[in-house]
């Protein structure tokens, strides 16, 4: 008799040694799941919290610490190969050989997998018409789109129709089309092969589409239940609070973030703010009131994303100690047509691949701009350019007033940059960071110590001052970035991909700061490939696939965007009425 | 323009000091940059020796008369070879040599005795090791002083002339004399090579470097940042040789330090200009390792350090002109051991000033324009 669960764990634990500074790290601790036959489970978490740790155990990758483990009806400390003749595991990064055409990747992952040859054909014939890449067979796999990427990745994960399928955020970075056309295949082959698949996500609406949801954090399980038992731990306490006219909606998010006695998580959404409250009564006792009399508050329909939001921050018991930054919550932003960044034309090739597309567009002092788009759309070469790293083919670039062309190193002393990755000196300390720093940036030496003092306080870093900066927990590291980009008080601010990697929770205080700064004057231009961060933008601009599909208000693109209620629909459409109208 | 030139100087002395920072502040890599130098000192300093002190050699004496004892007991007690074996019959030497036992075989006919005491020449046969060119040179050199000696005893040291040879500047002979002299620039650009190249790949895999060229800092500052540190560094290292040299290998250093210092940082601003210009077209840290090792080897052979420019052909004679190892090498050795002062290697400064002009300037250019 077949079992009932694919998973099953009892008190299941893992560590790992940290080389560096010797202590242990518990990544998953006594663990006690179950995962069902024939269902598609969803694992949440934020980023750390071991959903990529319990997938490598489940495929045998890694020995458990302590604890037992059975995967399919057998222990998989016992005999992996077994097991893993069974499975299918499709790692966060898929190897797929870049080099090689699509055809030639699957073909390889069959012979990899012993498939036969005359199972092949139909197997092929029918992932390349479920994928839709069908026409792209003779492509070379580095040559296709990042969604594109990922169905490819899929399709030599099911050369062979496994009996567990395990998935590691297929869709982190995908754009929202191919995110939805991945699900897609996901629940048809739930439906049609009876494949259980397992599949870790960042993303609360693809959860929704689960049947079970497993949600972790720090190695611990906060939730096993159904999408709907999961709701109702939000259900009657989702609000929406009306955005006054002339304030921009993160202002009155940050209000309602503030106020940690009453609201548990608030976020921008659709020109207004969506927020949860621990209990009904805290509607009346909202400090946001203050700010804004009068206030308009009415209840909504829960989402997986409060619940998510709700048990995640009530999980969290270490105490914050991440910096406030001081706001006048219901000070109207001065509105300046002055022209701070001006692209026109703007066009990167590389070789024959054109990477930014004739792209032009201006931003104005004081506003938050967002460049948006999946990986690969081209927004981080345009970021690129701006910031003079990378030079343009063709086309106009002036930031501050100056020419990126002639006077690359007086543009450059105006701007503040924040990479994606890391990118301090690992080996320095924090202080020799920012004394480094605020040294090339030319600050007065006798002005300098003043500044790091400063920045350090701002940021809450004096108590790790002397620590190097690589040894520093991922918080402190973002945070010391923040500092030096800022140590020269720039009138600019460059940020690429924040908040990629980084929990929701750590998102929300993130955006909280550049809410902060955007008050004080600060002209920022940010890159993300999180739809919904558009919200917190004053201006966006969208990229696919090079072009600029659109450039405006968030609320012009919703409304362009078919009055989509969300981000993603509102990308989902013009995408698609716009490569409707090139065809 | 003060204004600019005091910005200018302290955004270099920031990335200088950013730089030794870095470099110094991790305690692996202050081994790193200690050890092997100590280590190559030593090894050059003990074991890069040509000289031969008690040979193992083998004796095939069809004579045995008293001249043959006389001539055989004269090598026994030179104290550069060392009787290994003793032959009875011909059919023995091949074995000897083959085995490697000894490096050398000398057969004396049984005809010596009665062609000596006729006053006719009486010829002997060394045999040597071909197969180690170097060795069988030094061996017959000293077999041949050896029976000359004997040769003019024999005649009541009548020889009507008599060569007495001394070598300038190292009057023993000593190999590693030279040797040591010339691990001064070629250790040091071994290093150099490495901590220029990897510098700036290093910042590139790590992602500093984007956060660096983001700054206001221009090419020249980032250029002087980076190269200041690895010269540094390689003074220093070039200082730890030559103290090694003279105070425990007691090789005496007889021109102006000044002079040597001089040469030495000439030579060691071309070095970083190639590490440099290396690093900048890399993406990778493997990739500079890789590019180093292809650049590294030819610059060594065409040195001249283990075998004279005047032997090779001369088309690469011709290239050894671009080859600033081989004028440091000649330079410092000439400073060393013969008290050169520095109107006399001037000349050698040319090639290195070249080098540096070219590669300093191509790797400024290429932090920002490398081909992406």
């Amino acid at each position: 008799m077949q079992p009932a669960y694919v998973v099953e764990t009892e008190q299941l634990s893992k560590f790992f040694k940290d080389k560096a500074s010797k202590t242990q790290i518990t990544a998953l601790t006594d663990l006690n799941i179950k995962i069902e036959k024939g269902k598609l489970t969803a694992l949440i978490g934020p980023d750390g919290a071991g959903k990529t740790t319990l997938m490598r155990m489940i495929c045998g990758l890694m020995v458990p610490s302590e604890g037992k483990l059975t995967v399919l009806g057998r222990d998989i400390t016992d005999r992996p190969q077994l097991v893993q003749n069974l499975l299918s595991y499709m790692p966060q990064k898929f190897g797929l050989y870049e080099d090689l055409t699509c055809q030639e990747n699957m073909n390889l992952y069959a012979d990899l997998h012993g498939v036969p040859q005359d199972v092949r054909k139909e197997r092929f014939a029918k992932l390349l018409h479920m994928t839709g890449l069908a026409p792209f067979t003779g492509r070379l796999a580095g040559k296709l789109s990042g969604g594109m990427k990922q169905k490819l990745g899929l399709a030599c994960t099911l050369v062979r129709s496994p009996s567990l399928l395990l998935l590691d955020e297929p869709t982190v970075g995908v754009d929202p089309l191919s995110r939805r056309e991945l699900w897609e295949i996901l629940k048809q082959l739930v439906s049609d092969e009876h494949i259980s698949v397992l599949v870790s996500t960042a993303y609360m609406d693809e959860a929704a589409m689960c049947q079970h949801i497993i949600m972790l954090n720090h190695g611990k399980v906060l939730a096993n239940e159904t999408p709907e038992a999961l709701l109702d731990v939000a259900r009657g306490l989702c609000f929406v609070a009306a955005t006054p006219p002339g304030i921009p909606a993160r202002n009155l998010q940050a209000a309602l973030l503030d106020d940690k006695e009453n609201v548990i998580d608030a976020v921008p959404e659709s020109g207004n703010v969506r927020f949860t409250v621990h209990s009904t009564d805290c509607i009346e006792k909202l400090a946001a009131l203050k700010a804004f009399p009068g206030l308009q508050t009415w209840p909504v329909d829960v989402s997986l994303e409060d619940s998510f939001m709700m048990l995640l921050k009530k999980s969290e018991t270490d105490p914050d100690d991440s910096p406030e930054f001081s706001l006048e919550y219901n000070k109207m932003p001065e509105r300046s047509d002055q022209v701070l960044i001006e692209v026109r034309d703007l066009v990167r090739k590389f070789g024959d691949f054109i990477a930014v597309n004739n792209t032009s567009f201006q931003v104005h002092k004081g506003e938050i701009f967002g460049l948006l788009g999946p990986n690969g759309a081209g927004k981080s070469t345009t970021f690129k350019m701006l910031c003079g790293l990378l030079p343009a083919t063709s086309g106009v670039l002036s930031v501050a007033g100056m020419d990126l062309r002639t006077a690359r190193a007086q543009a450059r002393a105006n701007v503040g940059y924040v990479a994606q990755k890391f990118s301090m000196y690992a080996n320095m300390s924090v202080k020799q960071n920012l004394r480094f720093f605020g040294g090339v940036y030319g600050l007065e030496p006798r002005h300098l110590n003043e500044r790091i003092e400063e920045v350090m306080r701002e940021f809450n870093l004096t108590s790790v001052a002397q620590k190097s900066a690589g040894d520093l927990p991922g918080g402190y590291k973002q945070r010391l970035s923040m500092a030096v980009g800022l140590i020269h008080r720039p009138p600019i601010l460059f940020l690429d991909e924040p908040t990629s990697g980084i929990d929701p929770v750590a998102r929300r205080t993130f955006w909280r700061q550049i809410t902060a700064f955007a008050a004080a004057g600060t002209t920022i231009i940010i890159t993300t490939h999180f739809m919904e961060e558009a919200e917190y933008c004053d201006r966006i601009m969208i990229q696919d696939q090079g072009k600029m599909i659109i450039l405006g208000t968030p609320e012009h693109v919703r409304k362009e965007g078919g009055n989509s209620r969300t981000m993603n629909e509102a990308f989902i459409s013009i995408v698609e009425t716009n490569r409707n109208a090139g065809t | 323009m003060h204004d600019s030139l005091s910005l200018f100087l302290r955004r270099v002395l920031f990335m200088i000091r950013k730089e030794l920072i870095t470099t110094l502040r991790d305690p692996k890599s202050q081994i790193i940059l200690i050890l092997p130098v100590l280590v190559q000192g030593f090894l050059y300093g003990y074991v890069a020796n040509y000289n031969l002190d008690e040979a193992p050699y083998a004796v095939l004496d069809q004579s045995r008369s008293k001249y043959s004892v006389e001539l055989v007991s004269k090598f026994d007690g030179s104290g550069l070879f060392k009787r290994a074996r003793t032959l009875s019959n011909a059919t023995q030497i091949a074995d000897c040599i083959d085995s490697g036992d000894t490096v050398m075989v000398l057969t004396i006919g049984p005809e010596f005795a009665k062609q000596i005491a006729s006053g006719q020449s009486a010829p002997i046969q060394v045999i040597t090791d071909g197969r180690n060119t170097m060795t069988s040179g030094v061996v017959a050199g000293y077999a041949s002083a050896i029976v000359a000696n004997y040769n003019s005893e024999l005649q009541n040291n009548q020889n009507l002339i008599d060569v007495k040879s001394i070598t300038w500047y190292n009057p023993n002979q000593l190999t590693h004399w030279g040797f040591l002299a010339s691990l001064l620039p070629m250790m040091s650009l071994s290093q150099i090579m490495m901590l220029a190249g990897l510098s700036v790949a290093r910042e590139r895999e790590d992602g500093t470097f984007e956060q660096l060229l983001v700054t206001p800092l221009g090419p020249i500052e980032i250029l002087i940042g980076k190269a200041v540190p690895p010269i540094l560094i390689g003074l220093a290292q070039c200082t730890l040789v030559l103290m090694l040299s003279v105070f425990w290998f007691k090789v005496k250093f007889v021109g102006s330090l000044a002079t040597l210092y001089l040469t030495l940082l000439i030579f060691l601003i071309s070095c970083v200009g190639i590490g440099l210009s290396i690093s900048a077209i890399s993406s990778s840290m493997q990739q500079v390792m890789v590019y180093n090792f292809v650049v590294l080897m030819p610059i060594m052979l065409l040195s001249g350090m283990s075998t004279p420019v005047r032997n090779m052909p001369e088309v690469l004679q011709y290239i050894t002109y671009i080859n600033p190892l081989r004028f440091a090498i000649e330079a410092v050795r000439r400073i060393y051991l013969e008290g050169a002062t520095l109107g006399i290697i001037a000349p050698d400064f040319i090639p290195m000033v070249i080098v540096a002009a070219v590669t300093m300037p191509t790797a400024g250019w290429l932090f920002r324009h490398k081909l992406s």
